[in-house]
């Protein structure tokens, strides 16, 4: 799966939770979720659930606590799917 | 952990207290009950001449219950002694019925989600009469001071 099809993905999840909707259209790999999306704590629990749905994958506490923007969270999507 | 450890835990007092029993309890579920007095202050103002129960004290006490309860349950031994408090983060609540002075209401929660520290249930308030008072999600988070 290419980046552009992953951040592609990633909007979709994060739409209903982005309150920043200028941020959300213009989203790129620097995009923050908290900084820029103005997505609370609260909902990027929700972000999280929905990202392992979505992918198929589990999400550790470890990795949960780094994926506060779209690079990282690409980063793990990536690196858990490899794991297969 | 048992029910009567359960409400010792509870970082509420009166006149915020909204739980005065719990029925049943496990990782899933929790069952529990509150009356709601008819000295309440509440009652002198919502409404004037016309007492019912605010919306507001019933989310309140389906969050006590459904969510509180079911979260010290749930994180059992990891609790902080004092100065802990549990943030609310969303409520959806749909309210169908009344809830005059002096009735007594059961509230029933189940599980949806407990992960990163956030618990997610859909709880539901029944009256005496069995009739459904008021349902939908509430989900929090547990704040250590």
């Amino acid at each position: 799966m290419d980046k552009e099809t992953l951040i592609a993905q990633l909007k979709e999840i994060i739409k209903p939770y982005a309150k920043n909707e200028e941020a959300l259209a213009n989203i790129d790999e620097n995009t923050d979720f908290i900084n820029d999306l103005k997505i609370n704590s609260a909902n990027l629990v929700d972000v999280i659930l929905d990202v392992e749905e979505k992918f198929n994958i589990v999400i550790d506490n470890e990795s949960m606590e780094r994926m506060l923007n779209v690079k990282s969270a690409i980063e793990i999507i990536e690196a858990k799917l490899a794991q297969g | 952990m048992t029910i009567q450890e359960i409400l010792e835990k509870l970082p509420y007092a009166h006149p915020f207290l909204f739980v005065d029993g719990l029925d049943h309890i496990d990782s899933e579920t929790v069952r529990g009950h509150f009356t709601f007095r008819e000295d309440m202050d509440c009652y002198k103002g919502h409404f004037k001449g016309y007492p019912v129960t605010p919306g507001v004290l019933l989310t309140e006490v389906m969050a006590q219950i459904g969510l509180v309860c079911l979260g010290i349950y749930l994180v059992k031994d990891e609790l902080p002694e004092q100065g802990m408090g549990f943030g609310l983060t969303e409520t959806d609540i749909s309210f169908l019925l009344p809830v005059f002075p002096g009735e007594k209401v059961t509230v029933f929660s189940q599980k949806v989600y407990f992960r990163f520290g956030k618990l997610k249930c859909n709880v539901s308030l029944l009256n005496e009469a069995g009739k459904e008072v008021c349902n939908g999600t509430i989900a929090g988070m547990i704040i250590r001071k």
